[in-house]
């Protein structure tokens, strides 16, 4: 054998060795993608001193001048740079977002799990909600909640009341607004105790199982520490006439709600019309990813005697997560890239504020287009990359 | 000793028919009690569900059909205060607003030609998607060639010919989401079949390009990539050389595609055995002809369902041209329903359920045309 590979290659012309070829192609297209570039870039140069719109990224700190109505920041027209209004509009993306895929999983599990239910009317139901929602157009949805729906609640002085506090009306949702005094830092520090305490005992919990088999009612437990605690302090605390956080709460006056906190009528629309989106394709992730476990291991759940809900909690669910979590990731970009449609309803996200006002006061397109794009993608990248982690943690271990 | 024994014994001639069984085993009632009432839970479920429909179903129902308003020729028809009666669904608007919302301000005399493009264009579809159809190749070429020439003369204007030119700032509607989409069909086929070759190129510096545009592009949103293209492609170009208004969007939509339908057609070329490959190869058949007699016939073949879901995406994101100011059908909508002429509350519902209804069939349409491949395809791979 070995002669045959010591043999010369055959003398063929150099347009047929595949080296050269792909020396060649690779040529071509970087020269291609070059000549756009500096075509593109030249261009660009030219028209940007024709219009005399200045380059760079100094416009970060000029006076931005606009108004936004809703900030987590502290921001004003008068006081705030370009740069503040950038973080203000990232700040509102992200929170739209959190919420969004908070909200949107709930709905998905739910419609998912309904929609594979033994009852009839809960699955047809179930199925309508997604097939309707998943065949109309986001933006649609967007502007059918924001200007038939919301746009139609009776006014502030009518608002209509959703709990102790809670009040809907054309100006948006009113909320108690949560105020903080000195001594609120026990309440964290209660939750932090009571989170330490929790994974002692789950561990203890899960080494006496391995060794007794005993068990442990841990979820309670867990449950217990995480949320009865920090409520048993601020009890305790509110007996002695210390009262850490108090709440705002918004009153019904004759013209107007006043006090609480507001949560616009943009911002519960864009939530509203993204969970209830994204909860459609959610639902058809998490039935496919259960239908994805096969009726066997369902079988031999019950046949070891576990009752209807272990099997899902301890045999199906894990299962099916496998299936369910690459999917359920590019939901939640695609959450979090729809945000993006705030724009439509005046909601003052990235796209809105900075690639919508910043852009036209400056006129600085390819700073505002490039910086707005890099962090689509930075956020896009850093989800799916603890996605990918979670996924391998959960993944399949294979001999 | 023969003794006739009384006829004690009975014995029946002919066969009786068997009892039905219990009405509780069988029949509606059955039916019911397994899957609505088959326990205390699911009984407290469906009598919650059944409520809820109870309240919610007829009073939709009255709202677009029993006490809808078909006629009229202003807002005034569908008002409570003029007519003295609950309004439901105002459908006179849609009805006198139709022809904007299919064609825009497109010029009246001049409308048989979007309907020949719509004619046209449908053939297109119909002989690419029905998989029996004769001379499916020719009917490639109708679809990436004819089609896209045709319907530019038709809709843009051909003056040699006398066709007038009609500027694209009068397209409007259904006709534009059409046009928008059939773009972004025509055009992202073939450049996602470069980009999903280029992937799974060996040459370094093309596979590297066609990763970076396919994974940049499908992290960024539609809507940034629209207004890339609005704010910075004009920048881009030599002065002088202008984009009209509706290309811009429609090259930002063509090459957003291209990227997702990349990724679908890179999964059918994985899907791929390599004995393929090597046969095509062992052949003697040079990488072209590998791939466009061998590979790619195959792999599009698995991945038709993909695209047309990329299709249904596609055909929904298109009505974000509405907000770079292009008059797709959602716009129209938008436009139609805060004129004064039509000031009613429930033009508003009627508007949005009018484009609700169109988007509906469209998408749900394509969707039972991708799981009937799909259904074929399983069936062909059983055997």
């Amino acid at each position: 054998m070995a002669s045959v590979v010591d043999q010369a290659p055959p003398r063929t012309s150099l347009i047929y060795d595949p080296k050269v070829r792909g020396f060649f192609f690779q040529g071509v297209l970087v020269l291609v993608i070059g000549w756009l570039a500096y075509e593109a870039v030249t261009n660009a140069i030219e028209n940007l001193r024709a219009a005399r719109i200045a380059s760079g990224f100094g416009f970060f700190g000029e006076a931005a001048g606009f108004d936004i109505n809703q900030a987590f920041i502290p921001y004003s027209s008068a006081s705030s740079t370009y740069f503040d209004a950038f973080m203000v509009g990232l700040l509102n993306t992200l929170v739209v977002a959190a919420i969004g895929i908070v909200l949107a999983t709930i709905i998905g599990f739910a419609a998912g799990i309904a929609r594979l239910s033994k009852n009839f009317i809960l699955a047809k139901v179930a199925a309508t909600y997604v097939e309707l929602i998943r065949n109309l157009p986001l933006l649609l949805q967007l502007l059918f909640w924001y200007n038939a729906v919301l746009a139609t609640l009776p006014a502030a002085r009518d608002a209509i009341p959703l709990g102790p506090g809670i009040y809907l009306s054309v100006r948006g949702l009113s909320m108690p607004a949560p105020i903080y005094h000195w001594d609120a830092f026990v309440i964290p520090l209660a939750f932090a105790i009571g989170l330490v305490a929790s994974i002692v005992i789950r561990r203890w919990a899960k080494a006496r199982q391995a060794a007794t088999g005993e068990q442990f009612p841990v979820g309670w437990t867990t449950f217990g520490l995480l949320v009865g605690l920090p409520a048993l302090v601020w009890g305790v605390l509110a007996l002695f006439g210390a009262n850490p956080i108090s709440f705002d709460v918004p009153e019904q006056g004759r013209f107007n709600l006043t006090g609480g906190m507001q949560l616009y009528p943009e911002f519960v629309a864009l939530v509203l019309g993204l969970s209830v989106y994204t909860g459609a394709f959610i639902a058809e992730v998490v039935r496919a990813g259960i239908l994805a476990v096969s009726r066997g291991q369902t079988e031999a759940a019950s046949s070891l005697g576990l009752k209807p809900g272990q099997t899902m909690r301890f045999v199906v669910i894990p299962q099916a997560m496998r299936v369910i979590v690459p999917p359920l990731t590019s939901q939640y970009l695609n959450l979090t890239k729809n945000s993006s449609l705030a724009v439509a309803i005046a909601y003052p996200d990235l796209v809105q504020v900075f690639m919508g006002t910043v852009l036209n006061q400056t006129g600085q397109a390819v700073e505002v287009v490039t910086i707005t794009m890099l962090v689509y993608l930075t956020i896009s990248l850093v989800t799916s990359f603890f996605m990918n982690m979670y996924n391998q943690r959960i993944a399949l271990v294979e001999r | 000793m023969n003794v006739v024994a009384p006829q004690r014994s009975f014995v029946r001639a002919e066969q009786v028919d068997a009892l039905p069984p219990p009405r509780t085993a069988s029949g509606p009632v059955l039916w019911m009690r397994e899957n609505l009432f088959s326990g205390p839970i699911n009984t407290v479920v469906t009598l919650v569900m059944a409520w809820v429909l109870f309240w919610t179903i007829p009073p939709i129902i009255d709202y677009l059909i029993g006490s809808a308003v078909w006629t009229g020729s202003d807002g005034s028809a569908c008002r409570e205060d003029t007519t003295g009666r609950e309004v439901g669904a105002c459908w006179a608007f849609v009805i006198d607003r139709i022809n904007y919302f299919v064609y825009g301000s497109y010029p009246m005399e001049l409308r048989w030609r979007p309907n020949i493009f719509f004619l046209v264009l449908a053939v297109g579809i119909v002989w690419m998607l029905w998989l029996d159809a004769p001379k499916r190749g020719i009917g490639a070429i109708y679809f990436f060639i004819v089609v896209p020439l045709l319907s530019y003369w038709l809709l843009a204007g051909f003056p040699m010919i006398g066709l007038e030119e009609v500027p694209t700032g009068l397209w409007g509607g259904i006709l534009v989401t059409i046009v928008v989409s059939a773009v972004g069909i025509v055009v992202s086929l073939p450049f996602g079949v470069l980009l999903a070759l280029g992937r799974r190129s060996h040459l370094p510096i093309v596979r590297l390009v066609c990763v970076i545009v396919i994974e940049f592009t499908r992290g960024v949103p539609l809507i940034t990539v629209l207004f890339m293209a609005n704010t910075m492609l004009p920048l881009f170009l030599a002065e002088g050389v202008t984009v009209d208004r509706l290309v811009r969007p429609l090259i930002g939509v063509a090459f957003f595609a291209s990227a997702y339908m990349a990724e679908v057609i890179r999964g059918g070329l994985q899907a791929i055995p390599k004995g393929q490959y090597e046969g095509a190869m062992s052949l003697g058949l040079s990488y072209p002809k590998m791939m466009y007699f061998i590979i790619l016939p195959q792999a599009l073949r698995i991945v038709i369902p993909g695209i047309v879901n990329t299709f249904i995406g596609l055909f929904k994101d298109t009505t974000l041209v509405s907000i770079v100011g292009i008059f797709d059908l959602i716009r129209t909508v938008e436009s139609a329903r805060v004129d004064p002429v039509w000031s009613a509350p429930s033009v508003n519902y009627s508007g949005y359920a009018f484009a609700a209804i169109f988007y509906f069939l469209c998408c749900w349409g394509m969707s039972w045309y991708s799981q009937s491949v799909e259904r074929r395809l399983a069936a062909s791979e059983k055997r």
